[in-house]
C-alpha cells in the first residue's frame, strides 16, 4: 500500500472511529445527571468569592469570552446543545461562584468537557461573571436583564 | 505563478492529498502549497488561545470535536554546508477531552540544493488525570516515517549535531528512519504562567540504533491577565510570551551531555480575535554542536466542530 493510501485510510478510520466514540460518549444526549458534577466542587473551592464581583466590566468580558470558547458546545445563548447542558438550567444557576470557577478550572474531562486552566484565573472569573449575570432558566425571560447584578 | 491545482470544494482528505502531490513537483510550490492547505480548509466555527511554545508541549489538549491545522517555517543557519527552511503542515484533531492526536507533513528546502517532502508523523497525546494538579502529566506517543533530509527539528535528541544536516538533500534522502517517539509531559499553570518540561525518549525501530533522549522545557504567560470588554486584536491578553530551551542528552549507551545539541528560544504567540494564531520564535544555538540561529514561525487555525461534520458525513447523530 503506498504511504499516501495507507494515510488517507488511516485518517478516515481514526475520524470515524473517533466520532462513534464521540456519539456514545456524550453525555448531553443520554445523561441527564451532567449537573452532579457541580456537587463534586470541594467545599473550600466551592466558597471561594468572586474576586472580580464588583467589576463592572467583569460580565461583558465574560461574554466575549464565553463566545470564543464555551459557545460552540453550549451554544451561542447558553441553552445546551447536543454536545454540553444548559447554563441557565437552575442547577447551574444555583451553583456558587467558587463551584462554577472550579468546574471550569477542572473540566469533566471523561465526559467531554476540558479543563480550561489555560484562561488565567481572571478570565475564568469573568466567565463566571457573565454565566451568573444570565437569566436562570426558571425565571421568566426578560425578568431580569443581563449583566445586571455582580455577584 | 504556481503550478498548483487547489480543490477546495473536494472532500478533505482528497484535496489534502491531491495538493501535497502537487506541489512537490516545484520547489518553490511546496512551502507555499502547505502554507495554502492551512489558509483553505473550510469554514467551520473556530476559536483560539494557543500557547506560544514550538518545540515544547504543555499539558492543555485540543478541544474535542476541534480540528487545528498549522503550519510552521523552520529557517536554520548551517556551517560547513547551505542554510535551510524547513516546514510542516499539522493537523491537530480533539478526539476526546483526555485524547488528542496529530498528523504532520514535513518536508524542507536546502539553498543551493533542492526541496523535498521529508516523511510524516502521527502524534497522539493521552492526559493522564482527570482533573488539574499542581503538575499534570500528559503521555505522548508519536510514530515518525521520515527520511534522513527530514531538518525540521521539531525535537532533538541523543545526538544530534548540527554536522548532521550538513549531508547534502540527494544522500540524506536515501535514509529511512521508523521511529516511535516517546514523551512524558509534565505542566503546571499558576498566577498565569505555564510551566512545562518534556522527557523524550526515541527508538529508531530500523536498524540496532539504541533509544535516544532528549529534554525540552518552557515557560510562557500572557501579557494581561484579564480579558477586556471588546474585541481588539492588540489587546494584551491576546499576546502570549515565554522562552523554551531544549536539546539531546545522548542515547542509551552514552547518556549525557557530551556531543549534544542544545538551544534556547523566546517564544510569542499572538491570539488574533479572528482566530488565527501567529506564533514566532528566534532560536540560538548553545554551543558549537548547534546550529547558531533558528528562526521559526507558525500560523493556525483551529475549527471547531470538525468532528461532527465527519460524524454526519458518516450517518452520525451529532
Amino acid at each position: 500500500m503506498r504511504p499516501q493510501t495507507f494515510t488517507l485510510v488511516l485518517l478516515l478510520a481514526l475520524t470515524r472511529g473517533v466520532a462513534c466514540a464521540q456519539d456514545r460518549s456524550n453525555p448531553a444526549v443520554k445523561n441527564n445527571s451532567v449537573y452532579t458534577e457541580l456537587a463534586k466542587a470541594p467545599k473550600k473551592a466551592a466558597t471561594r468569592r468572586n474576586p472580580l464581583a464588583t467589576d463592572p466590566d467583569a460580565a461583558a468580558a465574560g461574554s466575549k469570552l464565553f463566545s470564543l470558547h464555551c459557545a460552540e458546545c453550549h451554544g451561542d445563548m447558553a441553552e445546551g446543545t447536543r454536545k454540553a447542558p444548559s447554563l441557565l438550567a437552575d442547577e447551574v444557576q444555583r451553583a456558587t461562584p467558587g463551584t462554577l470557577f472550579w468546574l471550569l478550572t477542572n473540566g469533566v474531562v471523561r465526559r467531554g468537557m476540558p479543563v480550561w486552566s489555560k484562561l488565567p484565573e481572571a478570565q475564568r472569573w469573568q466567565l463566571v461573571s457573565f454565566i451568573k449575570s444570565m437569566t436562570p432558566a426558571s425565571k421568566p425571560a426578560g425578568g431580569e436583564p443581563p449583566h445586571s447584578a455582580p455577584h | 505563478m504556481l503550478p498548483i491545482t487547489l480543490h477546495q470544494h473536494s472532500s478533505f482528505p482528497v484535496w489534502l492529498f491531491s495538493e501535497a502531490t502537487a506541489v512537490c513537483r516545484s520547489s518553490r510550490a511546496l512551502p507555499l502549497g502547505l502554507l495554502g492547505l492551512v489558509l483553505l480548509v473550510g469554514a467551520l466555527p473556530l476559536h483560539a488561545q494557543e500557547s506560544p511554545y514550538i518545540v515544547t508541549y504543555d499539558h492543555y489538549l485540543e478541544e474535542p470535536g476541534s480540528l487545528e491545522v498549522e503550519y510552521f517555517s523552520t529557517f536554520g543557519t548551517q556551517r560547513a554546508g547551505n542554510d535551510f527552511h524547513a516546514f510542516w503542515a499539522e493537523f491537530e484533531y480533539g478526539a476526546t477531552a483526555w485524547w488528542t492526536t496529530e498528523l504532520y507533513f514535513d518536508g524542507q528546502t536546502t539553498f543551493n540544493d533542492s526541496t523535498l517532502f521529508t516523511g510524516f508523523r502521527w502524534e497522539n497525546r493521552f492526559r493522564l488525570l482527570q482533573r488539574e494538579h499542581f503538575i499534570n502529566p500528559v503521555l505522548y506517543i508519536e510514530y515518525e516515517q521520515t527520511s534522513g533530509a527530514d531538518k525540521i527539528l521539531k525535537e532533538v535528541e541523543g545526538h544530534d549535531v548540527e554536522a548532521d544536516y550538513a549531508v547534502p538533500n540527494a544522500i540524506a534522502r536515501q535514509e529511512h528512519d521508523h521511529e516511535i517517539e516517546s514523551k512524558l509531559l509534565l505542566s503546571s499553570t499558576f498566577d498565569g504562567w505555564n510551566v512545562a518540561e518534556n522527557t523524550i525518549a526515541t527508538k529508531n525501530v530500523t536498524g540496532g540504533n539504541p533509544w535516544e533522549f532528549g529534554y525540552a522545557i518552557g515557560a510562557s504567560r500572557p501579557l494581561a491577565l484579564k480579558a477586556s470588554a471588546q474585541r481588539c486584536s492588540f489587546c494584551p491578553e491576546n499576546f502570549i510570551a515565554g522562552v523554551e530551551m531544549y536539546g539531546g542528552l545522548g542515547d542509551r549507551y552514552s547518556f549525557g551531555l557530551h556531543n549534544t545539541s542544545h538551544y534556547l528560544a523566546p517564544v510569542i504567540a499572538w491570539n488574533l480575535p479572528s482566530d488565527w494564531t501567529l506564533r514566532l520564535s528566534p532560536g540560538f544555538g548553545l554551543n558549537d554542536n548547534s546550529h547558531r540561529f533558528l528562526l521559526r514561525w507558525g500560523v493556525s487555525r483551529e475549527f471547531s466542530g470538525f468532528g461532527a461534520a465527519v460524524s454526519r458525513l458518516f450517518g452520525g447523530r451529532q
